[in-house]
């Protein structure tokens, strides 16, 4: 499948990072303790963020260092630590019929990885790869702010409802 | 790099966020499968947007990032106000909607 003409690198990076991240994703769910799934989520997050640069999404791959690797983790971790008396391993983070779950997800990735394969095969992302360069943020602002000025207006005021929600739901009274 | 690779990998990690949903019942593991799955569609989306040569994708991939940020903030209120009630965050445990 992979031509000589392909980008080795790359293909080995993106070989490296995607089977580092689907390994901490699979202990993600199923690791016994809270702590380490979230550190391990962590490494899942840090592998996408390697892959949005092999897609040549600097900021996209900065942001999301930004957001999720800080905020939202320390945010996991504060819940964790909130809601829970003792941070060790705990067994019964499993519903009882968890097992449910395993036939599930293998249809649906059965189902999806068919119609991936039958739709695109062995077509290239970009015909030349050697033409991939990083998108300046000028160029992403510009379709922020221009097109999709609307749906960043709804999504400011999303987070502005999202940080009151969360200061009523979580205040003390 | 092919196209396929980079859906594929998305796939993977999405089944694995919606086992990770199905089969988990602490509250704040339920969210983190969520960022999972969230995930994956943000690669689905840039890897789309190198395809079409086009900057849209990154646009929406930082659109996602940041609703799942508000998500994240209003589901662990959420799970705090309900630990705070009950004392667990079991999900088995909430079950006042069932008919």
């Amino acid at each position: 499948m992979i031509a000589a003409d392909l980008l080795v690198a790359q293909n080995v990076g993106f070989g490296i990072i995607s089977l580092l991240m689907i390994v901490a994703a699979l202990r993600v769910v199923t690791v016994n303790n809270v702590v380490h799934a979230a550190l391990w989520l962590v490494v899942v997050l840090s592998g996408a963020a390697a892959q949005y640069l092999l897609l040549s999404a600097e900021f996209v791959a900065i942001t999301q260092v930004l957001v999720y690797v800080g905020a939202v983790m320390v945010l996991f971790l504060f819940g964790t630590m909130l809601t829970r008396a003792r941070i060790g391993a705990e067994s019964d983070l499993n519903n009882k019929n968890w097992a449910l779950g395993i036939p599930v997800a293998l249809l649906m990735l059965g189902v999806m990885s068919y119609v991936i394969i039958d739709g695109f095969g062995s077509e290239r992302l970009i015909e030349n790869p050697g033409d991939m360069e990083p998108i300046p943020v000028q160029v992403i602002s510009d379709d922020i702010f221009g097109p999709y000025l609307l749906p960043f207006w709804a999504l400011s005021f999303v987070l502005l409802v999202a940080v009151i929600g969360a200061i009523v739901l979580a205040r003390k009274d | 790099m092919l196209t396929t690779q980079f859906l594929l990998l998305g796939a993977v990690l999405f089944c694995i966020g919606v086992y990770g949903v199905l089969a988990r019942k602490n509250a704040v593991m339920v969210l983190m499968s969520i960022e999972l799955i969230l995930n994956s569609v943000n690669i689905n989306l840039l890897a789309f947007s190198v395809r079409h040569g086009s900057v849209d994708g990154n646009t929406f991939a930082l659109y996602i990032i940041a609703i799942a940020a508000a998500e994240v903030g209003v589901g662990l209120a959420m799970v705090l106000l309900i630990y705070r009630n009950r004392r667990t965050i079991a999900l088995d445990d909430l079950s006042e909607m069932k008919g």
